[in-house]
């Protein structure tokens, strides 16, 4: 399909790192269902680093998709890296996104920092505020059909 | 397993047939001329376009010259709407009335006359998808210039009460449009019987050529240009003909309505079938209503699902059909249409509209069930929104 990249639809006909981890250290859920974007991220974490990580999304192919490679990118990497994750660098990875679809990146990226800032918040370790801007209101990504 | 192609999006574009093709082609070769023309080459054009007037008014009823050429249906809508709110408005008449679930090609031109001072009613289409005749009724005002009602719709396929609204605005004196592209070809449509004004066609819907279409204009209502420039079509539609594609409209029209019988009850046949498959999913809805429906169309929705998902695995597996999800569009909103039969947001971004013709075959409709059965599966199980739904942490609306 010429919509998407062969990457985005590698990873979205067989994503990387699907399920649940019950006893997560830090989850993260961005987006709502009226949007149609859910995405929760699970990340089994030990000494600052992301032993394990696994999603569940409900959304559109590139939603998927991106949540498939983020995962990829944080798997076995410090919590201070996957922080510096960012919504280009997912997209970038998949060989780029329709403009229309960038935001499905934006969620990945806000879905792992909610997850990490579950686990700080959990653990009472202290971080730095700013690290953690609030997620995009999906509000202001709409276009409505004017001309 | 050699891949196949199973084509079920025929509300949005069909493959031209055959007799189509063999209309086209002359026109495109041999009869190049322009009907404009004096000389025997422009002349020979001509009458192979007053022959497609013909035949197309005769399947619709009227007389040839109430049939003007347009490049499709989208064309006919503005011109009929933009024309009737003019010739309305010289009269005082600035109220129009419609549905919310119109095509997008009414409802963008009546919300450009919103904005030049109009105002518009817009009916609500209630759960199943068919707009109340009596709302009709009690909508229109002395100042009414216009009603426009499609004859169909295209997500859903529900059929409206067109014939009796019809009747409605002839006794009340208001111009009635309908946006009947959905419905030429497939189900029995007369402009007489069913008091219309004015009616838009499209040729790409009834395995004729994209790039056509027809608007039909009662005699005695008022019909000005949209496009201007010289005087084809009477005046009323400047540029020159493609004779070519309204050759190909009229045969495709002509070939439709003599199969339409045999054909719709084909259709009819493995629509039900496919319908009764679909539903035995778990968590799913047929969206509209089933009685008083096209032969031709099924939309249902799988909860916990989003469209787009479901389509891009279908089209893996050759099954090529639509969705009302948001993110199969620029836009974030859902379909205009599954919202308006009251249905929540996540239910709309969860459906799957699929649109049969004549080709399709009982294999190709137990190939489509189990492949949907199958790509529901694998996208719940990928969702955060389904795990949600069944530990019970969110309700299930299905």
């Amino acid at each position: 399909m010429a919509l998407y990249s062969e990457k985005v639809m590698d990873h979205f006909t067989n994503p990387r790192n699907v399920g649940v981890i019950e006893d997560a250290d830090g989850v993260g859920e961005v987006g709502n269902a009226r949007c149609g974007d859910i995405m929760k991220i699970y990340l089994k974490i030990s000494n600052g680093i992301i032993e394990d990580v696994k999603f569940k999304t409900f959304g559109c192919g590139s939603a998927i998709a991106s949540s498939s490679m983020a995962t990829e990118m944080i798997k076995g990497k410090p919590l201070c890296e996957a922080l510096e994750l960012t919504n280009k660098a997912v997209a970038e990875a998949l060989d780029g996104l329709p403009a229309h679809k960038m935001h499905c990146s934006v969620l990945a990226e806000e879905a792992i920092r909610s997850a990490i800032k579950n686990y700080y918040d959990k653990n009472g370790i202290e971080y730095d505020k700013s690290q953690f801007p609030e997620p995009h209101g999906e509000e202001e990504e709409q276009h409505f059909e004017e001309e | 397993m050699a891949k196949r192609l199973i084509y079920v999006d025929n509300a949005a574009t069909t493959a031209m047939n055959d007799v189509a093709i063999a209309a086209m082609s002359p026109y495109l070769k041999e009869v190049y001329g322009n009907p404009s023309s004096l000389h025997s080459v422009g002349q020979a054009a001509k009458e192979a376009l007053d022959g497609a007037r013909a035949k197309i008014a005769a399947c619709l009823n009227c007389e040839p010259k109430e049939i003007y050429f347009t490049s499709g249906g989208s064309e006919a809508d503005n011109q009929a709407i933009r024309s009737a709110a003019v010739n309305g408005a010289k009269k005082g008449k600035k109220h129009i009335v419609t549905t919310a679930f119109e095509h997008h090609a009414v409802l963008h031109t009546l919300k450009k006359l919103e904005k030049e001072g109009f105002e518009v009613t817009y009916l609500d289409v209630h759960a199943d998808g068919v707009v109340s005749v009596d709302e009709v009724a009690a909508a229109i005002r002395p100042d009414t210039a216009l009603v426009t009602v499609m004859y169909a719709n295209n997500e859903i396929g529900t059929i409206q009460p067109i014939k009796e609204i019809g009747g409605l605005c002839r006794g009340r004196g208001v111009v009635f449009h309908t946006d009947a592209v959905q419905a030429v070809g497939h189900i029995p449509v007369d402009v007489k019987a069913d008091n219309i004004d004015m009616l838009s066609v499209s040729a790409h819907k009834f395995h004729g050529p994209k790039g056509v279409g027809v608007l039909f204009c009662r005699r005695g209502v008022p019909l000005n240009t949209f496009i201007d420039g010289g005087m084809q079509e009477r005046g009323r539609r400047a540029g020159t003909e493609n004779i070519a594609g309204a050759a190909a409209m009229a045969a495709a029209l002509e070939y439709a309505c003599e199969n339409m019988q045999k054909n719709s009850a084909k259709q009819l046949a493995l629509r039900n079938k496919l319908i009764e498959g679909l539903l035995k999913i778990p968590h799913s809805r047929l969206n509209g209503a089933f009685e008083g429906r096209l032969p031709n169309n099924v939309n249902i929705s799988f909860e916990g699902t989003e469209g787009e998902s479901l389509l891009l695995l279908l089209d893996a597996k050759g099954i090529c059909a639509s969705s009302g999800s948001a993110c199969t569009t620029a836009s974030l909103e859902p379909s205009h249409v599954l919202l308006a039969l009251g249905l929540p947001h996540e239910i709309a971004h969860g459906s799957l509209r699929l649109t049969l013709s004549e080709e399709n075959t009982e294999e190709d409709i137990e190939y489509i069930i189990n492949a949907v059965a199958e790509v529901v599966k694998t996208v719940r199980g990928i969702s955060s929104f389904w795990d949600d739904l069944q530990s019970g942490k969110i309700k299930h609306f299905i």
